[in-house]
């Protein structure tokens, strides 16, 4: 597996660029993600989104459903692309440290 | 230099059919993917087991699907297909091509990927089978600048696709390619940003022989029929009685419903015993036609076995009129009611089919505002545990 650094810690992640131990995230981390999915800067909106991933995959133990992710944060979709231009799965839960999703894709 | 020794697989070109092996070896010399891709394939065949590992996710800006990631679990030893996404591309309806077209989809190819593909995916769309994730934004941006697009993949509309309906087939009661792609525009939105439960297929067939599967392979199907009486040409029928076709065996007698009559100089038709099966009509292509208010059954549920096992799509609209003239906007205000329905109470990974097992056709039913009708089942229930809307109690 892959390895990058971040403030001098090493971090594993897998051929697409997510976090294999949800615990390594921190934000400076996602700062890194950012970067990765064509995001200059993480603003508050941004946070808002990641932060509201991370609070539903620590209480339920899964990503949120869209639908769910856009009605709690009061995004729409395109909203949801304009912070994140690869999207709610491949982007905003690769900087949240979630595992990567699976299934059918 | 990976091992290029496959002694399996060169069985494989041997026997009339046209052989894959030859295919995938044709590229071999100019594309090392494609070397690879055979050597992991032979080690697949030896062992008796795949080589790809498990997911992955990969895709181009401003979409969320269209890109199926996959990775090697082998890479050491085939570093060529570590890396080998494959790009859904919609095709264009019915699958038309003029030669410029395909021209310029293997130049693109043979310049960002592997050089295989796949003439078409199951649900229509051509693959291109095998690139690297740094090709992938290139890649879809000199597609776009050609003209192309991705298609979709999941949790979202899926590519639609249709029979080649009025461009070559006299059977057909609507312009399939036409609602194909003006669906297809109409929907960019669903199908390129996943936001659902999980996919919806959508495939239109020109009449109830069916060509696209739609009935088997797709959420809502839309499939031809018509509303009156087919038109017959009793000079054409006795043209085939001259000409040798038993019409009681082959016609009178296989009627499902026993519509149909033979005197001997006449085909005589029960018009509402007909439930439109085609079989006459493909029989006696020359004679019979369907009716001449034409439009289209739609059906809702159709899929493949996970979770709650396979299911054929069953009737939600019996008849509805296809509007070029209107955009299509009956079927696209349906579509809208069972997205918003759907997406608002299917759980994740179920599909449109299965949450209306779950919580019954009346709801459903109610919600994209349609009455319960004899046509929707094949016999009525069973059993008497029957609900009741409150405000149906007195």
């Amino acid at each position: 597996m892959p390895m990058i650094e971040v403030n001098g810690q090493q971090i594993e992640v897998d051929e697409d660029g997510f976090l294999v131990n949800t615990d390594q995230w921190s934000e400076e981390a996602a700062k890194y993600f950012a970067k990765e999915e064509g995001i200059d800067e993480l603003t508050e909106d941004h946070w808002k989104v990641i932060n509201y991933l991370r609070d539903y995959f620590f209480q339920f133990g899964i990503a949120p459903m869209i639908r769910k992710l856009c009605k709690e944060t009061g995004f729409s979709l395109k909203q949801i692309y304009q912070l994140f231009p690869t999207g709610p799965a491949k982007g905003a839960c690769k900087i949240a440290g979630l595992p990567k999703p699976t299934g059918c894709v | 230099m990976a091992d290029s020794k496959t002694p399996l697989l060169d069985q494989l070109e041997t026997g009339p059919w046209p052989s894959f092996v030859k295919e995938i070896k044709k590229m071999a010399p100019e594309k090392p993917a494609a070397q690879d891709l055979l050597g992991q394939l032979e080690v697949s065949y030896e062992e008796k087991k795949g080589h790809w590992k498990h997911g992955g996710i990969v895709g181009v800006m401003g979409y969320g699907g269209g890109v199926i990631g996959r990775y090697s679990d082998i890479p050491e030893k085939f570093p060529n297909v570590a890396e080998f996404h494959t790009i859904r591309l919609n095709q264009p309806s019915g699958w038309f091509y003029n030669t410029k077209a395909l021209r310029t989809i293997c130049d693109l190819w043979e310049k960002h990927g592997s050089g295989l593909t796949n003439l078409h995916g199951s649900t229509g769309d051509i693959v291109l089978l095998g690139t690297t994730t740094e090709e992938l934004q290139p890649t879809f941006d000199e597609f776009s600048e050609q003209g192309f697009d991705l298609g979709g993949s999941g949790s979202d509309l899926r590519t639609p696709s249709c029979c080649c309906g009025m461009a070559r087939c006299e059977f057909s009661c609507f312009d399939t390619m036409d609602l194909c792609h003006n669906l297809t525009n109409a929907f960019q939105d669903e199908l390129h940003r996943p936001m659902w439960p999980y996919k919806f297929k959508i495939k239109i067939s020109g009449c109830p022989n069916d060509c696209v599967a739609a009935i088997a392979r797709s959420d809502f199907a839309i499939i031809g029929t018509w509303k009156d009486d087919l038109q017959i040409d009793q000079e054409g029928v006795r043209e085939y009685v001259k000409n040798g076709l038993d019409i009681e065996d082959l016609v009178i007698d296989r009627c499902p419903t026993g519509a149909l009559s033979w005197d001997g100089n006449e085909l005589k038709l029960e018009g509402k015993e007909c439930v439109r099966c085609m079989h006459c009509i493909n029989v006696m292509p020359k004679a019979l036609r369907p009716g001449k208010e034409k439009g289209a059954s739609i059906l809702i549920g159709g899929k493949a076995t996970i979770l709650q096992s396979a299911f054929l799509g069953w009737v939600l609209v019996p008849f509805m009129e296809i509007n070029k003239d209107n955009d299509y906007e009956e079927i696209k205000d349906l579509l809208d009611k069972i997205w918003e329905w759907w997406d608002e109470n299917g759980k994740v990974r179920e599909r449109v089919g299965e949450t209306i097992c779950r919580l019954g056709m009346r709801n459903f039913l109610r919600a994209v505002e349609l009455d319960p009708i004899p046509q929707m089942v094949f016999r009525p229930r069973a059993n008497p545990y029957v609900f009741w809307w409150p405000e149906e109690v007195k």
